[in-house]
């Protein structure tokens, strides 16, 4: 299935894994009562935040991500795909990790499970840092950095 | 105890296997759908919409639920200030998503998928974090 006018789009793996997203979060919430929210959970798992979540629990969770993305790429085979490099993913990562503390949560606790419950926080985060994310890859095309290879 | 344990693996295994699938820890996938004034990849927000479709479904059933399944009780957020520090910090995390094209979810997905990259990201990501500990003063 093809999107018209993209034609290097996946709408239909892009929903599949989505509704995957979504029952991972619908889990943790009914579950376990909790918000599916990785920054959080994993800053509480290494130790940099304070959460009534079990440590023990934080760890599943983190140690869940690549567990599930092995799974799948073990079925599929598909090789692996183009990352930054090392300098670009350390300041990634530093302002990531900063801005997500400072802003209680990323793309999963914002994203996924603020917006869809209407949390007006959440929707300000979210409006918010994809345009910030819109104009950081604008800005970067503009000045001809070039991320992946 | 056990409970306690399970429930976030499965939750993190599911969480893990539809950020793959979905092109999340590809980050040429997710600077794509970033490109929006350039050569715009829409794929990301299929992702989202399927995820926020069955969440909010799920909030749906959690409002009738007198205590989560596998737990005492909902530990849920419910501050609905917006602050400048909930803006800036969202506005940082949108410019280094930006940069590399990976979020925490992807980045600890990806250790799976190109172990090196990932964990250089992560490494980071946690170095971050634990610097915004250290200037709140509770290292």
């Amino acid at each position: 299935m093809t999107l018209p006018g993209f034609p290097e789009a996946a709408p239909l793996p892009g929903l599949i894994g989505g509704v995957l997203i979504g029952l991972a979060a619908a889990v943790m919430l009914l579950g376990a009562g909790r918000i599916a929210g990785v920054s959080g959970i994993a800053a509480r798992a290494f130790g940099l935040a304070d959460s009534s979540m079990p440590r023990a629990g934080a760890w599943a969770f983190v140690i869940g991500l690549p567990l599930g993305a092995w799974v799948v790429t073990d079925q599929t085979g598909s090789s692996a795909p183009d990352f930054a490099s090392p300098v670009l993913l350390v300041i990634a990562g530093l302002i990531v990790g900063i801005g997500t503390r400072l802003g209680s949560g990323c793309t999963s606790g914002h994203g996924v499970c603020g917006m869809s419950r209407l949390s007006q926080r959440s929707l300000v985060a979210v409006a918010t840092f994809m345009v910030t994310g819109f104009a950081t890859v604008a800005a970067m095309n503009a000045l001809g950095i070039e991320v992946l290879g | 105890m056990m409970r306690d344990i399970l429930v976030p693996l499965v939750s993190g295994t599911i969480f893990g296997a539809g950020l793959t699938i979905g092109g999340m820890t590809d980050p040429a996938r997710v600077r794509g759908f970033l490109d929006l004034f350039g050569d715009w990849d829409p794929t990301l927000a299929f992702v989202m919409g399927g995820a926020v479709l069955v969440m909010a479904l799920a909030w749906v059933i959690q409002r009738k639920m007198q205590r989560p399944a596998f737990a005492e009780g909902f530990s849920l957020p419910d501050r609905s200030d917006v602050t400048p520090r909930l803006v800036g910090g969202s506005a940082l995390f949108g410019i280094g998503w930006g940069i590399a094209g990976l979020c925490p979810g992807p980045g600890f997905a990806a250790l799976a998928i190109a172990p090196g990259s990932a964990a250089i990201f992560v490494a980071a990501m946690l170095a971050g974090m634990l610097a915004v500990r250290l200037m709140e003063g509770r290292g």
